[in-house]
């Protein structure tokens, strides 16, 4: 057990003493995993704000149901009466006063309304589904359509769908830039690796001839490609960070000029942990090919 | 402790460096490997290390036959052995110190305990002063001396030398030949591939005498 952590502290040693003693190597293969791994990790932080964003808005599937202008009364008792019949869940008659009135207290829209010679708005009513799975959602706007004085049924949840498969395209996408920048974290490792075994040829001969075990010769480099994998997850997550530092302020305002607040979520500890983790794994999995392949040249 | 029978080595290309030898090295003998240029003196130094396999024939060391031995328990048996070589194999980016370390990192000693193991190895063979060294500093008798300790650093059973005073001159080979009967003095195994003369004058040891591949 002992031997065990002196061998393993030796080599994690050995490892960082490589890193150190070449910094300017160091430093740029830092900065290429760093950017490799910092592309796809900002992508996802995107993501994961949109998706959010989307989650807040979309709330419950609602039906609009807009009436003709020229429906009186007593189209509208009839609508209420179907909506009953029907059972189809929650409803709530909306008034074209009450709709012009919740307009007015609109952003930049109270000039707008004031400026209206009369009530451009019909009559409306918002139902809640019980049911909301789309086809049934899709059965009941056709339904309602058809509906004496209906002017026109809308879906609201159909934005939210699009809005939806936009995100699962936009995250293949994202899986996909992350498989190759993973490709090519793994090739930069690769290549560092087997310049440091042909640099030290001399020390593995020997280190063989006197009863050395392949885990032993191995050992430091993998340590150092997970080292340096990690390290470069760290500086991918700095780059984030700094980035989502820089677009807060014009996001906030954007968000502002909508009349909503909305702020870019920074990368936690989780998320900074997660991306050292993926660096160490792909440095140690680029580390292993090379050495692997290396040591046979060598043999 | 080393028992060959019928060793034999054909190198790829047909050169046959041993044919047919068959000896007994018992535990505690001083035992010289003798011959002229190119008589197979390294090659049967580097069977006995498992550094060459054999072609046929077998060659046991502390029981264990080297032709069926596992690839992954090479390493294993190459630690029973404190090897020098005819071209040292020091490294040369590193200090005296760190090179006799090297064994001991191999089989995970502690640091601390590895230096102090270290110091003693060089004290015995006359280096400790230069611990610090870099080993292109040291003339060629002290590289050999370092070679020493670094094969004797992990108090090996058997020590396998060859040709450890062909570059070296009298007075040097003579330090090199007294260090070596120390070793065997305290019951060490020592083999050594040499055609030195000095050492069979002065120490009467067993000794194999090689020619063209056969044993003598």
């Amino acid at each position: 057990m002992n031997a065990w952590f002196a061998q393993h502290g030796a080599a994690l040693g050995s490892a960082f003493r490589r890193l150190w003693s070449a910094p300017l190597n160091t430093l740029l293969s830092l900065l290429v995993i760093g950017i490799a791994l910092t592309l796809p990790a900002f992508g996802y932080v995107l993501l994961d704000n949109l998706r959010e964003l989307g989650r807040n808005v979309s709330g419950v599937q609602q039906i609009s149901l807009f009436m003709n202008l020229d429906a009186g009364k007593k189209e509208i008792g009839e609508i209420e009466n179907r909506l009953r019949q029907a059972a189809t869940g929650k409803w709530r008659f909306v008034p074209r006063e009450e709709a012009l009135k919740r307009m007015q207290t609109s952003e930049g829209m109270a000039e707008i309304v004031a400026s209206l010679p009369r009530n451009p708005l019909p009559d409306a009513f918002v139902v809640e589904p019980t049911n909301t799975a789309p086809e049934a959602l899709e059965i009941l706007r056709k339904e309602i359509a058809g509906w004496p004085k209906v002017a026109h049924v809308q879906l609201d949840s159909a934005w939210v769908k699009r809005f939806d498969a936009f995100l699962r395209l936009a995250s293949l996408a994202l899986w996909m830039l992350a498989g190759i920048f993973a490709a090519g974290l793994v090739a930069v490792t690769f290549n560092t690796i087997r310049l440091q075994v042909m640099g030290q040829a001399a020390e593995i001969e020997v280190a063989r001839l006197i009863g050395a075990t392949d885990a032993f010769i191995r050992r430091p480099f993998y340590y150092f490609g997970a080292l340096q994998g990690a390290l470069g997850g760290l500086l991918a997550a700095a780059l984030v960070a700094a980035a989502l530092h820089l677009l807060a302020g014009p996001v906030g305002e954007l968000a502002a000029l909508y009349g909503g607040t909305f702020s870019l979520g920074s990368p936690g500890a989780l998320e900074i942990g997660a991306l050292a983790g993926i660096g160490a794994v792909l440095g140690w999995l680029g580390a292993q090919l090379s050495v692997s392949l290396s040591l046979r040249k060598l043999d | 402790m080393i028992v060959a029978s019928n060793l034999s080595k054909r190198y790829p290309g047909g050169h046959e460096a041993v044919k047919d030898v068959s000896f007994t090295i018992e535990a505690g003998q001083m035992v010289l490997i003798t011959g002229h240029s190119g008589a197979g003196k390294s090659t049967l130094v580097k069977l006995v290390a498992s550094i060459e396999r054999p072609t046929s024939g077998s060659l046991v060391v502390n029981g264990q036959n080297l032709s069926s031995l596992r690839r992954s328990a090479i390493p294993y048996l190459r630690r029973h052995f404190g090897m020098v070589f005819q071209d040292q194999k020091l490294l040369f980016d590193r200090s005296v110190l760190d090179n006799v370390m090297l064994p001991l990192q191999i089989v995970g000693l502690p640091r601390r305990e590895a230096v102090r193991r270290a110091q003693a190895a060089l004290d015995k063979v006359g280096l400790l002063a230069r611990e610090k060294a870099a080993p292109i500093a040291l003339s060629g008798g002290e590289q050999q001396r370092l070679a020493i300790a670094r094969a004797v650093v992990n108090r090996p059973a058997v020590l396998l030398a060859d040709e450890p005073t062909g570059n070296l001159d009298i007075d040097s080979a003579r330090e090199i030949l007294e260090i070596f009967a120390a070793f065997h003095q305290v019951g060490v195994t020592v083999v050594v591939a040499t055609h030195d003369q000095h050492w069979i004058e002065r120490y009467h040891p067993n000794v194999l005498r090689l020619d063209h591949g056969r044993l003598q």
